[in-house]
């Protein structure tokens, strides 16, 4: 078989493998850390799509820094002051009903797409031309985003410094 | 050199596994010798004379001794611990750990993997090692190694900003995220490395190592595994060849910033002669031994330098760091511009 096609069918294993663990692990931790093996499985899927620089973005963003914050959130609940987290089957009727809408608009939107198969291409370097595009046609995009992270950032801050003075004035 | 090795082999795949196990021939050995050189620079600092016995020539074969007493130890996993994540933990640190080295130009020959986005991608994938410290502190079910772990996180996430910033300086000079392609652009003399580039690169190289210091977790920052306060910090319920796996991921993670340090401000495999001693096979050595000079000065900066305690730790890094990378990546930018 072709190493590529080989390397596609393995990686897709292990996302969909794993994303299975994360939504139906009863303890927490473990789906949280089976989240980890679906970000690199996609991180890999980008790979295989030669677009490199969207790949090592999607580790660093994701496995590096939200889920080293999601287990960081979920490791001070479980276990430290010891109670057990468990995911329990809630609100069944309402989930049944939105889980069916959103799979029927996939599965209408991946039968309604032109899967356009790119054929096998060298490796082309991606990172001058996303720069490219970044700081010329997508610049007010960009800026946006940056403002975004900015107000989120100084929120933060803000709620950390007020409960730091009440704090202080007990 | 993968389509050299193809040449000689049956299958594409053996050529593809070998390739990427070359680096595995450097690492290894090197953590024997780097475990040996720490306990020889920790005596000699402290005026002792360390190992001494084993295997005549001042203890050389130590720890190869130690490591094929650790495969004989019983494999001890805590009752009341997540067995499964226990178990996994250390062989994932040593994965994290061992992926960043695909990118690392070993010689003018010799690079794992060609990625234009080397740099970035080693940023990237060391946090597969945050994430085994975190997931060995939390399944270890035990107060020492969660608070440890939690350290870690909160120390390797902080610190991530100066070292980013820092080798985003040497981006900016050299306008490319390829190691090797920075590699080359430093041949020549001494006087081509860029850390003679600008005066700011060279504040850039300080913020670097500092920062890749509380990165590897070593003294002055190696509080995750403060045994004062922590008996072993996330390895605690750990023995074994267990344990050795992390200590194995530990000197990986130190030889990985040394080189990639050397790569970005050191000329990585040029020789500092010009052409006197370089080519392929010098340029293996050139790379090893700027590593190990770094090496050295990490163990040297251990048996010199206190540990900090965690709020000093986080203000270093948000309070200074933080700010003179930011500003000094101004000023890099700057100096590109002007000159």
């Amino acid at each position: 078989m072709d190493l590529y096609v080989l390397f596609f069918y393995f990686f897709a294993l292990l996302t969909v493998i794993s994303a299975f663990v994360v939504v139906f692990a009863r303890n927490i931790v473990h789906a949280a850390f089976a989240l980890m093996f679906t970000f690199f499985g996609v991180a890999a899927l980008y790979v295989l799509l030669y677009a490199d620089f969207v790949a090592v973005t999607q580790l660093l963003v994701y496995v590096g820094g939200i889920l080293v914050l999601i287990i960081f959130g979920v490791m001070l609940t479980t276990r430290m002051f010891s109670v057990e987290m468990k995911t329990g089957t809630l609100n069944i009727l309402p989930a049944t009903i939105f889980t069916a809408i959103l799979a029927g608009i996939l599965i209408f939107v991946f039968s309604v797409t032109d899967w356009g198969v790119v054929p096998d291409q060298e490796f082309d370097t991606t990172v001058y031309g996303i720069g490219t595009l970044l700081v010329n046609e997508f610049i007010l995009p960009m800026q946006v985003a940056g403002v975004l992270l900015l107000v989120a950032m100084i929120g933060a801050v803000m709620m950390a410094a007020r409960e730091r003075s009440k704090s202080q004035s007990k | 050199m993968v389509e050299t090795l193809e040449q000689f082999l049956p299958h594409p795949l053996l050529a593809l596994f070998i390739h990427a196990a070359l680096p595995m021939v450097i690492v290894f050995p090197y953590v024997l010798f780097a475990v040996w050189l720490e306990r020889k620079v920790s005596a000699h600092m402290q005026d002792r004379l360390g190992p001494m016995r084993t295997g005549g020539w001042h203890g050389w074969s130590q720890t190869i001794a130690d490591m094929i007493k650790m495969i004989q130890k019983e494999d001890i996993v805590p009752s009341r611990s997540d067995k499964f994540l226990f178990k996994f933990a250390p062989f994932l640190a040593f994965m994290g750990s061992y992926a960043a080295f695909a990118v690392i130009p070993f010689s003018s020959e010799y690079i794992g993997a060609h990625l234009d986005v080397g740099a970035f991608y080693i940023l990237a994938v060391t946090s597969i090692v945050t994430l085994s410290i975190l997931m060995a502190g939390w399944a270890s079910n035990n107060k020492w190694s969660l608070l440890g772990a939690m350290r870690t996180s909160a120390q390797i996430v902080s610190y991530e900003i100066p070292t980013v910033v820092a080798v985003l300086s040497v981006i900016v000079a050299t306008g490319t995220l390829n190691l090797m392609t920075i590699s080359e652009m430093q041949s020549g003399t001494i006087f081509n490395w860029l850390i003679f580039h600008s005066p700011f690169l060279f504040i850039a190289f300080v913020l670097y190592f500092i920062s890749s210091l509380a990165e590897v977790n070593r003294t002055p920052f190696d509080l995750p595994e403060s045994e004062s306060e922590l008996v072993g910090g996330f390895h605690t319920e750990y023995s074994g060849m267990r344990w050795g796996m992390f200590m194995l991921t530990e000197y990986a993670d130190m030889f990985l910033v040394s080189l990639l340090g050397s790569v970005l401000f050191f000329g990585g495999w040029n020789s500092p002669f010009g052409d006197f001693m370089s080519g392929p096979i010098w340029g293996v050595f050139w790379m090893i031994s700027k590593g190990m000079f770094f090496i050295f000065v990490m163990m040297w900066l251990r048996w010199t330098l206190p540990r900090l305690r965690v709020d000093q730790l986080m203000d270093v890094c948000w309070k200074y760091l933080i700010p003179f990378a930011f500003v000094n990546l101004v000023l890099v930018a700057l100096w590109e511009m002007i000159f």
